[in-house]
């Protein structure tokens, strides 16, 4: 438990009455939770370590009425935590006990969906896999997909510019988002982007793809849907040396191949993973690529034909391509569940940083021997096309000083991942978890330039403040 | 301009300091690479020129990690030479704007970063800002800044890097920038379905577009006489699958009957043309817009102009890309065009007219009050003195 959070402002807290019953005139009763018993469930996110006490928590149905509680925070001083389905890694949602937070989850229908045009109007809390749904009759879905796609909602996605193991081929949210109504901390309901490709004027909605819900609150959004392939088949092929697994993933880009998914897991990850899973991955092996590739059948067995040949100079141990269905599922199954399988052995905190992929040898057997170092373990999953890292540094909470051993080793995972030439977040976001780390990648300038921006949008820093930006050093304009 | 000093920094450094004196003397400059875009924008007023020429060079290419990172003012030319050397290309087929605007020299990357300029591949695999994952630049107040990186996936911190792809060298003067890139497809081939009216067209597209089968191109061009045209579908990829794909498109599209193939220098010809914009040149001295619209939106936008404009049009990106052309006369058809823009939703920019036209309209589409008050915002949190290619997206900007 090492990221301070920032002192809360007294006089906000001592006003706590005067701001609950002030939103209470805005909002219906049944959008505002005041009781201590009900302000728990929002206390934390997914980096369940940190947890504060919100204000109060407000849940709008409208764009109308997130206008009126923004508007109203704005006047009255008050700090606002966005927040989506909770999901977020990072912290990105955890609230601040002088801050409101202003939940979207009730806002979660399609609002319109134009298959000739390929796209969808969503409310933005509608889940990640609520879009795919709505949209699969005609054979379309919406690409990015996050292994919490089933809980997290597309408000979250825009906040973090959430990937997923597809984004490969597909990219991640900001390369699938055309626009969004987004509401300011003064109110103002800001239109940005459409139905159209590229937005006019500057890249806005670029900029607030992954703005971590510091710029404004977004409650519609304007997504591409895509027909979705053929078909899929996942094929795994399993490794005695780390080495030859990146190099293998070097030679199929190099061949000129970009599978849809190129996912590697390291000996402790597949052990953990098969015993949840029952995936069938090879128990025998130090490292384990999964290749998917997409098309028509006859496609799909040219492609993975000219994968195997690829992969055989590097002597894989095994090599099995997915027969059925149920096969694809239960090796998708294994790898998406590789989070919840690993928090069935230990407690694990998950670090997503990306590496230039010629690293990827090097970067592997560093890791280990930092978290060798801090005497823990560590399983390795992470996204081998793009160099987006997994590791799960795993440790005991009820043994003292574990967790903090832990945040130490990830913090120098991090920093390798920096000095290599990758960056500390490809997917997860800054939240607080690495809102400290951020000297390591950017200079004062850099940061400097980025909180001018933000400043744009909220001088005062009352959205989500305790995030992305080290709490030193802090300026709007 | 002739007269005008034109610096030429060496190095970031050089870049830096060129651009803190101005600030501090409050020299307005103009951002420029080799002047193959002059033309366009909106004409502005500056005292000097900052140019990226003396900038060059490839920096970083790493095939393996599909990745490559080059000085502002290397020409594309070159960026596109070393990647096809190892079988590579930029994924979002950058539009040569030369033909259109009648200029010579050698465009560089940088611009195609600042201008975020794409071609007809945008449908299927972004446009450049989408590739652009890397940025370093001087801003406004002579502070070198970098964002983003060399590696694809990366949310940390806020991306200035899409704010720079766009804004016309309004907030900052880019030194080198980093691409994602893609290899370069095996095959080529192109389904050409002829006599198609627009909304024909269109709805072949979306058929096209709406199937499995990855089109990578998706044009329509009405013939002179209008009463059909070509409409253009693209695959691209490996043999086995192009040969499949194509098989499967024809069926799928069989209701329209008149159908060819097209491959080899041909097609490529023809979608040179269409990413160029060529096929509108030779209509002597008329206005050129570009405008981005909702694909099933493009035949009544269309539709809409002609009804008040002698307006010659084609389809890229499905429809949703429309380059028109219109006379000079009176305001070069913007209050059309612009009403169009209102009914339709998208935008619409003046991409070719003499200056003294230019420099009467609005070259942008407007944006709504609360747009530009963000935008006037972020231009002053990088150009505080407003000293960097002023005016030449919005007045003011």
């Amino acid at each position: 438990m090492t990221i301070a959070f920032p002192k809360p402002d007294e006089a906000v807290l001592a006003r706590r009455r005067e701001i609950v019953e002030g939103l209470g005139r805005l909002v219906a009763s049944e959008a505002l939770i005041v009781s201590e018993d009900e302000r728990r469930a929002f206390e934390t996110d997914g980096l369940t370590a940190y947890r504060q006490m919100p204000l109060a928590v407000v849940l709008p149905s409208t764009t109308e009425e997130v206008s009126t509680v923004l508007r109203f925070c704005h006047e009255h001083g008050v700090k606002v935590v966005p927040r989506g389905a909770g999901t977020s890694l990072c912290g990105g949602a955890i609230p601040q006990a002088d801050a409101i937070v202003l939940g979207v989850a009730k806002m979660n229908r399609v609002l319109d969906v134009n298959f000739e045009s390929r796209t969808a109007r969503v409310q933005s809390g509608i889940t990640n896999l609520g879009i795919s749904q709505a949209v699969a009759h005609e054979g379309f879905f919406y690409a990015p997909d996050p292994s919490s796609q089933l809980a997290c909602t597309i408000a979250g996605n825009i906040a973090m510019n959430s990937g997923g193991a597809h984004c490969l081929k597909y990219g991640v949210t900001t390369n699938n988002l055309l626009g969004v109504t987004m509401v300011l901390l003064d109110g103002t309901v800001v239109e940005i982007g459409g139905e159209h490709l590229d937005a006019a004027g500057y890249d806005i909605l670029g900029l607030v793809c992954g703005s971590e819900g510091q710029l404004g609150v977004v409650t519609e959004a304007v997504v591409r849907i895509l027909r979705a392939a053929e078909g899929a088949r996942p094929a795994l092929f399993g490794f005695e040396r780390v080495e030859d697994a990146g190099a293998c993933v070097a030679a199929i880009i190099g061949a000129g191949i970009i599978p849809v998914a190129l996912e590697y897991m390291d000996k402790p990850a597949i052990q953990i993973c098969e015993a949840f899973a029952h995936a069938g991955y090879p128990l025998d092996v130090e490292a384990m690529l999964i290749v998917e590739v997409e098309g028509s059948d006859q496609e799909i067995d040219d492609m993975l034909r000219r994968i195997v040949t690829i992969a055989e100079p590097f002597k894989p141990k095994t090599m099995k391509v997915s027969q059925s269905e149920a096969e694809s599922a239960a090796i998708w199954k294994g790898r998406k569940s590789a989070f919840g399988a690993t928090g069935r052995v230990a407690d694990y905190i998950c670090m997503d940083g990306t590496i230039p992929t010629g690293q990827l040898p090097y970067v592997l057997n560093r890791i280990d021997e930092i978290v060798k170092s801090y005497g823990l373990g560590v399983a390795n999953v992470f996204h081998a096309g793009d160099g987006n890292l997994h590791p799960l540094v795993m440790f005991n909470t009820n043994v003292p000083g574990e967790m903090e051993k832990a945040e130490k080793a990830g913090e120098d995972i991090l920093k390798l991942c920096v000095e290599v030439g990758g960056c500390l977040t490809g997917e997860h976001g800054v939240g607080i978890e690495k809102r400290d780390l951020m000297t390591y990648q950017f200079n004062a300038k850099d940061l400097e330039q980025q909180m001018r921006v933000r400043g744009v949008f909220d001088p005062l820093w009352l959205l989500n403040p305790a995030k992305v930006f080290p709490l030193e050093g802090r300026f709007a304009a | 301009m002739s007269d005008m000093s034109v610096h030429t920094p060496r190095d970031e450094q050089d870049a830096s300091n060129i651009i803190r004196e101005a600030a501090d003397k409050g020299t307005l400059l103009n951002l420029a690479g080799n002047g193959t875009k002059a033309p366009m924008g909106r004409p502005n007023q500056t005292d000097a020129s900052i140019s990226s020429t003396a900038l060059t060079g490839i920096t970083l290419y790493e095939p393996a990690e599909l990745v490559i990172s080059a000085r502002a003012g290397t020409p594309v030319l070159e960026v596109m030479r070393v990647l096809a050397a190892k079988g590579q290309e930029l994924p979002f087929e950058p539009m040569d704007y030369r033909s259109l605007l009648g200029t010579r020299g050698d465009p560089t990357i940088g611009a195609v970063a600042a201008m975020n300029i794409s071609g007809p591949r945008r449908i299927m695999a972004g446009a450049a800002r989408d590739s652009l994952i890397g940025v370093r630049f001087v801003n406004g107040r002579g502070e070198v800044v970098k964002s983003g990186g060399r590696v694809m996936k990366n949310v940390t911190g806020l991306d200035l890097v899409k704010l720079m792809a766009g804004s016309w060298g309004t907030l900052g003067f880019l030194t080198e920038v980093t691409f994602k890139v893609l290899p370069k497809p095996e095959r080529m081939a192109t389904l050409v379905i002829r006599g198609l009216d627009d909304r024909q067209g269109i709805e072949a597209l979306a058929m096209a577009l709406g199937s499995p089968f990855d089109v990578t191109g998706a044009a329509h061009v009405p013939d002179r006489d209008r009463r059909g045209g070509s409409t253009l579908i693209r695959l691209e990829g490996f043999r086995v699958s192009v040969d499949y794909r194509m098989n499967e498109l024809k069926r799928l599209l069989k209701r329209f009957r008149f159908m060819d193939i097209l491959e080899g220098v041909g097609a490529e010809a023809l979608w040179q043309s269409v990413r160029d914009a060529t096929l509108l040149t030779d209509q002597g001295n008329r206005a050129v817009w570009r405008v981005s619209t909702a694909p099933t939106k493009g035949p009544d936008f269309v539709g809409q102009v002609a009804q008040s404009l002698d307006a010659q049009w084609f389809y890229d990106w499905g429809g949703g890309l429309l380059w028109i052309s219109t006379p000079l006369d009176g305001d070069a058809g913007a209050s059309v065009l612009r009403d169009a823009t209102r009914t339709y939703g998208g935008h619409a920019t003046l991409v070719r007219a003499p200056t003294e036209v230019r420099s009467t309209l609005d070259v942008f589409e407007p944006q709504s009050d609360a747009l530009m008050t963000l935008t006037r915002g972020i231009k002053a949190s990088f150009d505080p003195s407003g000293i960097l290619n002023p005016g030449r997206m919005y007045a003011g900007i």
